[in-house]
């Protein structure tokens, strides 16, 4: 008699600890950011989690009801370890969004898991134009390198450049933004003499740099990773490329602003297009660059406002579908929205799922004794090139 | 045409420095080092806290950091591995690449991921013009620092005692023993010595092969085709090697970018081929 009542007492209580713990997961939406926190891309993992951190810290870490977990795991610029790590989020942490992806390779992989799982996943770094097309459930918040590129052949055109050399790193982003030049910058009258490719792991940039000087062009047109542009620089000086009247014209993921200072003087005057410097003139941005420095002791740079406005986008779409987490009502709330980003203001394409924003022209200048990329010039709510010339 | 000749010895002599030290103990001890990366990057690392952190002259910190990194890898060595010298080379390559991951995330760790420049000395910065080619400061220098590396260490080998005596050891060691050579410590000797040169190799190399944590791992490839295409008879065929590695990597890269990183491993596959002890090797010491 004693033995059943305490048994269903048992029952009782592990029942009501079962719902209670059932109704506690119901309020946690869990975020899987996945980064390069080691490896070769490490400073875009360093830039994007701080940045993430920044803006549970100004926004809080309620929406809609529901508590948001940050999850962040390191995939040391590994591909096959950032698939591994998505499929462990999904199913071991239950995660409503996949977020991050520091290279290409690493979002491609993990886009048939979205598929799969129905989560939806953030982009908030890599810049090939085709990753978008993956997967239904991929948005993207960071940039793609058509956009850069074709501004800067556009900008190099008009100003009387005639002869060029393409550098990019050998991989999906790389060949975009050769193309992407290669095609404007002919179609405006100008001539690309050779076009190299330098390996994405451990590059030796001397050989190429020496192989393009002696083609002698006007301009080089360089691309390559966020993080390795400061071993470029180096090249290039030493080369003596920047005495020999060679016009260095670049994506702005070569001028990063995690880098500049450590570029020296050799760097001033250098042109790039980008979608966001540090030193974007608008209120918004100011408070976020003031808000990150203190927070961090380091310039927030272009993948850290990626990492920004991703956190924002999950953040809104979440208030749009009242704290749902099905990820097809999450893509749908998510497609077509603008807001003003640090960056300027900027709009999830509803037909792409991919990022419309401004390209600014920059040129390096010193400011208060540091190294910013300085806007000129804006091209307003650019496309992804390379899709839109096909719709 | 003549710039790429000039880059391709001021690499191979660098890769010559860096793999002296690994060419010594595998040929001469036959002792599979895998770890000798490590202690180029500790080398590296340990010129970028007395030349950047310390303001310690470029020239100056060079002698500091070979004899830092000789005495790391004289401790290590009496520690940890005379306690496998004796076991198969399958025990000593586990060994070895466990300290290899071990110096790797340490360094992560304590000096993050990303690549770390050495500030250059003004004098060493930018290029000569000469006969039309640009001759880079900073490669010249290191081709006359190593070539006098080079003879110094041909010199200590052919002509002192202690030469002869490694000489004696590495042919006959029970006979060098029983001669009264104390075998153990003219080992530990030429194992610091070796890993002094790589720390010293990393340093001069950090400007020209970058310089991060994974260093040991990218780079451990290049040193052990140096030693099998060299041969480990002697000091000049890995130096021979070295040289022909070097101009063929810098070479491939500007002639064939597509393939450019594959012309090295080409390369060491035809010698092997065409001569599988080594280039000038006589055969085998052991």
């Amino acid at each position: 008699m004693r033995s059943r009542a305490f048994a269903i007492g048992l029952a009782g209580l592990a029942l009501s600890a079962a719902a209670m713990s059932t109704v506690r997961a119901e309020e946690v939406v869990k975020i899987g950011l996945i980064l390069p926190m080691t490896g070769q891309q490490a400073t875009t993992g360093k830039q994007i989690a701080a940045a993430a951190r920044l803006y549970m810290q100004l926004n809080g870490a309620v929406v809609a009801g529901k508590r948001i977990e940050l999850i962040i795991k390191d995939d040391a610029t590994v591909p096959d370890t950032t698939r591994r790590l998505a499929q462990e989020l999904i199913v071991n942490d239950k995660v409503s969004f996949l977020a991050g992806f520091g290279i290409t390779p690493s979002a491609l992989a993990v886009a048939p898991l979205a598929t799969q799982a129905k989560v939806p996943e953030i982009v908030m770094a890599a810049g090939t134009s085709i990753i978008t097309e993956k997967s239904p459930f991929v948005v993207r918040t960071s940039f793609t390198l058509a956009q850069s590129s074709v501004i800067m052949a556009d900008w190099a055109a008009k100003t009387g450049l005639k002869k060029a050399v393409t550098i990019v790193s050998d991989y999906g982003p790389g060949y975009d933004a050769e193309a992407a030049f290669k095609e404007r910058f002919v179609r405006a009258g100008g001539q690309v003499v050779a076009s190299l490719r330098v390996p994405l792991q451990a590059p030796d940039f001397a050989p190429f740099l020496q192989r393009a000087h002696d083609a002698a062009p006007d301009t080089i047109f360089v691309f390559v990773p966020s993080g390795q542009g400061a071993a470029l620089i180096r090249q290039f000086v030493e080369r003596g490329l920047d005495k020999a009247g060679i016009r260095l014209v670049s994506t702005g993921d070569v001028m990063d602003d995690d880098q500049l200072n450590g570029m020296g003087d050799a760097i001033l005057g250098s042109i790039s297009a980008h979608m966001y410097s540090a030193a974007h003139p608008s209120a918004v941005n100011k408070a976020f660059v003031a808000a990150f420095e203190q927070a961090n002791h380091f310039r927030p740079n272009f993948m850290a406002v990626g990492g920004y406005d991703g956190m924002h986008l999950i953040y809104e779409a979440l208030k749009k579908t009242k704290g749902s987490t099905d990820g097809a009502a999450l893509i749908a709330a998510m497609k077509g929205m603008t807001w003003e980003s640090p960056r300027g203001p900027i709009s999830i394409d509803p037909d792409t799922r991919d990022i419309v924003q401004n390209i600014y022209v920059r040129k390096v200048e010193r400011v208060n004794g540091e190294l910013y990329n300085i806007e000129f010039e804006t091209f307003p709510a650019v496309k992804d090139p390379v899709k839109a010339a096909r719709m | 045409m003549l710039t790429v000749l000039f880059d391709g010895i001021a690499y191979g002599m660098l890769l010559f420095v860096l793999s002296a030290g690994l060419a010594v103990t595998l040929g001469v001890m036959n002792f599979v080092n895998l770890a000798h990366g490590a202690f180029a990057m500790a080398g590296g690392y340990v010129a970028v806290l007395l030349i950047n952190r310390l303001g310690v002259p470029f020239f100056a910190a060079l002698p500091l950091v070979f004899v830092a990194t000789a005495a790391i890898g004289g401790v290590l060595e009496r520690t940890l591995y005379v306690r496998v010298y004796a076991k198969s080379h399958l025990e000593q390559v586990l060994f070895t690449i466990g300290l290899v991951f071990m110096a790797v995330a340490a360094v992560d760790y304590t000096v993050g991921s990303g690549q770390v420049f050495l500030e250059l000395p003004e004098m060493l910065k930018g290029q000569f013009h000469v006969l039309g080619a640009g001759i880079g400061k900073y490669r010249l220098a290191i081709i006359v620092l190593c070539g006098l590396i080079t003879v110094a260490l041909q010199y200590a080998l052919a002509r002192t005692r202690f030469g002869s005596r490694l000489r004696a050891a590495v042919d006959n060691p029970t006979v060098a023993r029983g001669l009264g050579i104390n075998v153990g410590r003219v080992f530990a000797v030429t194992f610091a010595v070796g890993s002094g040169l790589a720390g010293l190799g990393g340093a001069l190399g950090a400007e020209i092969v970058g310089l991060d944590p994974v260093f040991p791992l990218k780079y451990m490839i290049y040193f052990l085709i140096v030693v099998t295409v060299g041969g480990t008879s002697s000091m000049t065929a890995p130096f021979a090697a070295a040289i022909l590695l070097g101009l063929g990597d810098v070479a491939g890269k500007y002639y064939v970018p597509q393939l450019g990183a594959f012309v090295i491993y080409t390369m060491m596959i035809a010698v092997l081929i065409w001569r599988p002890q080594g280039l000038f090797a006589r055969g085998a010491t052991r």
